[in-house]
């Protein structure tokens, strides 16, 4: 074998990239499904709760979350534009029909055909999307796939237990690990936090349960791919990671959805939780169906991320690929408490047509010595709006914090709009805050340069935004790196013109 | 028939012409030295030739071992075995020049129906391009001309050309802000890549670097025609006597 250099490994990153066309997720799958009426009121929230089989105590969770909801009004700031959502025009639970499966073999064929179609096989020998087999030494990784409300397979469990480390859905770990929930469930992102966090709080249907104990160091990568079906269904997925006292683990979710005309409703609610010397790292790369040319359908992608770095020396890291969706308003945030506590937020958000995007991060410093870097990349294109709103605020008792930001956007074409939000809040004399920002262009001049060694301009785009992205894409696992690329070449076809 | 046969041709920009009946045939094998006054259409020609958007060819024509370019995108110019060495090399911050090549190559490769290099194989390639530049090695791994002093920059066109290997090569003042030392290496380059197969257009101001390449014919432009040709000498004649003496 040849020696692994690094020029080698970004060579090997270009040579992955696909040629697909459009939207290759965009198909629907024909199944049988259990779905509740749309609207909401009460009566709907009691039932999602039954159809789960919950304990008393989350009805009651759910309800208080939803009577809070009912007085709160939905948030305005963001620079995006849509029209009011109708929330008793949507359906909030959809399910795939029949029992939950217990095992692997009891899943529907037909699902199992639909993850391998998006490239998420779901038997345990084979690895995740896109990546070769090349190497018998390649991690492997743990899948648990949610289908419209419900979890519907998770790999790997048994190995994962062996390790001591709990990777379930969630409607499983309120049956088999309530004191956990309950300790951890809305403590990182209470119920009113904002409107979507307590619609969310009160019909979440379904999402990923992840407790590593203390002093392990997660054996895989865990993932969750999340997948819209159903029409006029909103998804609402909670996921919760627990990471005990030093303990790691790296987990990454994928999501897509069918082509449909109308915008559909993704609200979802993830918290982390790092305990003294724990590490969480998070990656997401999100490709909902971002709406037609013309601007047509999409998800909506109103989504509440926080984690809470709890220990001292805990550090918790948020990579995010953001593709997809008509409009995403998004805020992946660290709450550092602990004492040297670390908090980390790559983001690259690719918009074109007439997609919007306003999202960012917070970091919150609480305790003495916390540190937090942001990294924001931006791509605009077509007609698209891309936002970065960043907020760092050093509390009283946070000396010594430092952040670094470095906010770049990137333009391709006329008819886009880039724009910075960036917030400070501090009074600290000892604490350091450095913001950094550029704005480039794709510039023809470029592109002819490229054109003129052979390099079609789809591709010399492609190539231009990877190397804008670099600094993001390096954070990711290596894998995923060569699919997020992936996704970029694709998503940027037909973008220059 | 020859390598490169531009016939009558007639260029404008923003409606304005520029090149007003260029005629000009080179042949495989052949150096060709193009010098005229500033402004008088060397660049024109130079992009026209590449397919650059803006430039409308109004009438004339221009072949490529005997096919038509006009019609050709730019990339399919480049597939086509044409190289442009830039007058003002370009930069693109984030994309090093590893991965530019590379990109570059394995087009040419699918172009010519064939599978693109390894990473390893190509690696190996460039750095001895790198090595016959006087690049260090760290080059690669830098941004394309990103931060690159001017001489740097023409070296790092002469280095893409010796890697894509063009049919025909149009070198636009690549001479241009080189140091003695830098300018002697980039002859090499050029020297090293003439061949039987191939042939080179060299747009220069200086006779300097005709000593090193030496051309077979010398074209001086003027006001958008080449008004006079010859052969080496001429160059020693214009270093001597300017422009002037030619008439418009
Ligand atoms: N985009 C443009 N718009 C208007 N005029 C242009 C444009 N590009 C070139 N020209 C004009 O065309 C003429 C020829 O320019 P060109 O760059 O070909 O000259 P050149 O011979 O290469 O000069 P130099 O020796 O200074 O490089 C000049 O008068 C220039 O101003
Ligand atoms: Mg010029």
């Amino acid at each position: 074998m040849p020696e692994r250099t690094s020029e080698l490994a970004d060579l090997v990153g270009q040579e992955h990239a696909a040629t697909g066309r459009e939207y290759a997720a965009g198909f629907v799958t024909e199944i049988e499904a259990d779905t509740l009426p749309p609207g909401l009121d009460e009566s709907i929230v009691r039932a999602i709760s039954t159809k789960k089989e919950e304990p008393p105590w989350m009805t009651e969770w759910r309800l208080d979350a939803y009577r809070r909801w009912l007085s709160m009004p939905p948030p305005r700031w963001a620079h995006v534009q849509f029209p009011d959502i109708d929330f008793q025009a949507i359906s909030y639970f959809s399910a795939p029909k029949g029992d939950a499966p217990k095992s692997l073999d009891e899943v529907d064929p037909e699902l199992l055909r639909t993850y391998e179609k998006l490239g998420i096989p779901l038997h345990e020998r084979a690895r995740l999307a896109g990546v070769e087999a090349a190497d018998e030494e390649a991690p492997q990784v743990a899948v648990d796939a949610v289908f419209d409300s419900v979890s519907v397979a998770t790999t790997f469990k048994e190995r994962l237990a062996e390790a001591g480390v709990v990777f379930c859905s969630m409607s499983e770990a309120i049956r088999e690990h309530p004191d956990l929930v309950r300790r951890y469930l809305g403590s990182v992102v209470p119920k009113p936090d904002n409107f979507y966090s307590a619609l969310n709080s009160a019909v979440f249907s379904d999402g990923s349960f992840v407790y590593v104990p203390k002093g392990t160091r997660c054996p895989m990568e865990l993932s969750t791919y999340f997948r819209i079906n159903a029409e006029n269904t909103g998804q609402f997925e909670r996921t919760l990671i627990i990471a005990d006292e030093g303990a790691y683990v790296s987990y990454l979710e994928g999501c897509t959805a069918p082509m449909r005309d109308d915008n559909q409703l993704h609200a979802a609610v993830v918290e982390l939780v790092a305990l003294e010397d724990a590490e969480i790292k998070y990656s997401t790369v999100q490709n909902w169906y971002p709406g037609d040319e013309q601007g047509n359908g999409g998800i909506y992608n109103f989504v509440t991320k926080r984690g809470a770095c709890l220990g001292d020396r805990s550090k918790i890291s948020w990579t995010q690929v953001e593709t997809g969706s008509a409009i995403t308003w998004k805020y992946p945030s660290v709450v550092l408490r602990g004492a040297d506590s670390v908090g980390e937020f790559y983001s690259v958000a690719l918009t074109r047509n007439f997609q919007q995007a306003d999202t960012g991060t917070k970091m919150t410093h609480i305790g003495p010595r916390t540190k937090s870097t942001i990294v924001s990349k931006g791509i605009s294109a077509g007609s698209s709006q891309n936002s970065y709103r960043g907020r760092v605020r050093m509390n009283p008792g946070a000396r010594g914090a430092r952040n670094h930001t470095q906010c770049d956007s990137l333009l391709i074409g006329d008819a886009c709009g880039a724009h910075t939000f960036p917030y400070i809040e501090s009074k600290l004399p000892s604490s350091v805050i450095e913001h950094e920002a550029t704005t480039s262009k794709v510039s023809d001049e470029q592109l002819f340069l490229c054109q003129q060694r052979g390099i079609d301009p789809e591709k010399a785009v492609a190539m231009i935004v990877n190397g804008f992205c670099r600094d993001v894409f390096r954070t990711l696992p290596m894998e995923f790196a060569v699919e997020a690329a992936k996704l970029l070449e694709v998503s940027l076809e037909g973008a220059v013109g | 028939m020859s390598l490169l046969r531009i016939e009558d041709l007639h260029v404008e920009v923003d409606g304005k012409p520029i090149l007003v009946g260029i005629d000009l045939a080179v042949e495989a094998g052949e150096v060709h030295a193009v010098m005229g006054p500033n402004g008088s259409g060397k660049s024109t020609l130079a992009n026209v030739l590449a397919g650059r958007p803006g430039y409308d060819v109004v009438r004339g024509s221009m072949t490529v071992d005997g096919e038509d370019v006009r019609t050709l995108s730019p990339e399919e110019r480049s597939l086509h075995g044409l190289f442009l060495a830039f007058q003002y090399p370009i930069e693109i911050p984030g994309v090093s020049n590893m991965e530019f090549l590379k990109a570059a190559v394995d087009a040419h490769a699918l172009g010519r129906g064939e599978e693109p290099p390894t990473a390893v194989d190509f690696v190996k390639r460039a750095r001895v391009a790198a090595t016959r530049l006087q690049f260090d090695p760290d080059f690669l791994k830098r941004g394309v001309n990103d931060g690159f002093s001017g001489g740097e920059k023409k070296r790092n066109e002469i280095l893409q050309m010796l890697i894509l290997e063009p049919r025909l090569a149009v070198l636009d003042e690549t001479d241009s802000g080189l140091d003695i030392d830098a300018l002697q290496v980039v002859a090499d380059g050029i020297n090293a890549f003439r061949a039987n197969s191939n042939a080179v257009v060299l747009v220069t101001h200086y006779q300097r670097l005709l000593n090193y390449v030496v051309p077979d014919h010398v074209h001086v432009l003027a006001d958008g025609r080449i008004v006079h040709s010859g052969d080496r000498g001429l160059a020693l004649e214009l270093e001597e006597r300017g422009y002037g003496w030619l008439g418009g």
